[in-house]
């Protein structure tokens, strides 16, 4: 079934903050088995010019998981989350996320379209801290598998 | 930040030292409970390939992070990396063995841009499979 075009500019702020932790840092950095001293160790992180340890690239996809991305719960979307594959992502960091932040993040359904048989939906967020500093914009592209509209999934 | 290499030291051609990296089923389940995304399709060989795909997959965004240390390893800063963006062009697949899949991440210096930053374009594969397409980032130098 295709997904629910009416999502198309809806803007989501979330309700809850994340913090960020040094513990969980070291986590995130030991799956993907980065072993970079400035994940860990404060004081190579300030060796660095850090105020703290601070988290790899990637490690906002933490954030989205846990405040939600946007629509992509809401059962009106239509969204089967088993046929869900990652089509792109991108970030652009305004500074390191590091240990201490607390963050909050706005969604903005920016697209949702066909691709052949699947449907692409992009998702722009902006991540602050609550006092209000931008500290990165992320782009996720999902795909959804076979749902555009007239294929078999 | 404090990158470890010169802007002024690096060319557009500039090759980046290659990695390898072994992906298991147990590296996903680590990246399961890190992440947070506990989507089936990265655990469940049953449901995996009931909605059609071949086996177990990588998480796209393990990937994205496998491939980005090609970049913060060279530059020894992680923070130095301003921007960052991949496209998932074919999805890795992981097998319930002893090896998992093999995913193999160059990267070259694309272009010099002001700000003493360049854009470094990686190619990671898998196999003769490229598993990242318009791989992208852009780090602040010394």
């Amino acid at each position: 079934m295709p997904l629910n075009r009416a999502f198309i500019g809806r803007e989501y702020t979330s309700d809850q903050t994340y913090e960020v932790g040094r513990e969980m840092i070291r986590k995130f950095a030991d799956a993907i088995g980065d072993n970079n001293p400035a994940y860990r160790d404060i004081e190579a992180a300030k060796g660095l010019g850090h105020p703290d340890v601070i988290a790899p690239p990637t490690f906002l996809t933490v954030l989205g998981f846990r405040l939600g991305v946007g629509p992509v719960g809401d059962p009106e979307l239509g969204l089967n989350y088993a046929l869900v594959v990652h089509g792109e992502q991108r970030y652009v960091h305004h500074r390191p996320v590091r240990a201490g932040d607390v963050l909050t993040a706005t969604s903005t359904v920016e697209d949702i379209r066909d691709a052949g048989k699947n449907e692409l939906m992009t998702i722009k967020q902006e991540i602050r801290t609550t006092e209000g500093e931008a500290v990165a914009t992320a782009y996720n592209t999902i795909v959804s598998r076979g749902t555009a509209e007239g294929a078999s999934a | 930040m404090t990158a470890s290499v010169k802007y002024d030291d690096v060319q557009v051609g500039t090759a980046l030292p290659k990695q390898s990296f072994q992906i298991q089923r147990i590296n996903l389940v680590q990246y399961c409970g890190a992440s947070g995304d506990y989507n089936v399709i990265h655990w469940n060989e049953r449901i995996a390939t009931s909605v059609g795909l071949p086996n177990v997959i990588g998480h796209g965004m393990f990937t994205m992070a496998e491939a980005g240390r090609v970049v913060s390893d060279w530059v020894g800063d992680p923070g130095a990396v301003v921007e960052y963006g991949v496209r998932f062009s074919s999805p890795v697949v992981v097998p319930d063995d002893d090896k998992g899949a093999t995913l193999e991440v160059s990267g070259t210096v694309a272009e010099k841009l002001d700000g003493n930053r360049v854009a470094v374009d990686l190619d990671a594969r898998v196999g003769d499979s490229k598993v990242l397409a318009k791989a992208r980032a852009v780090v602040e130098l010394a």
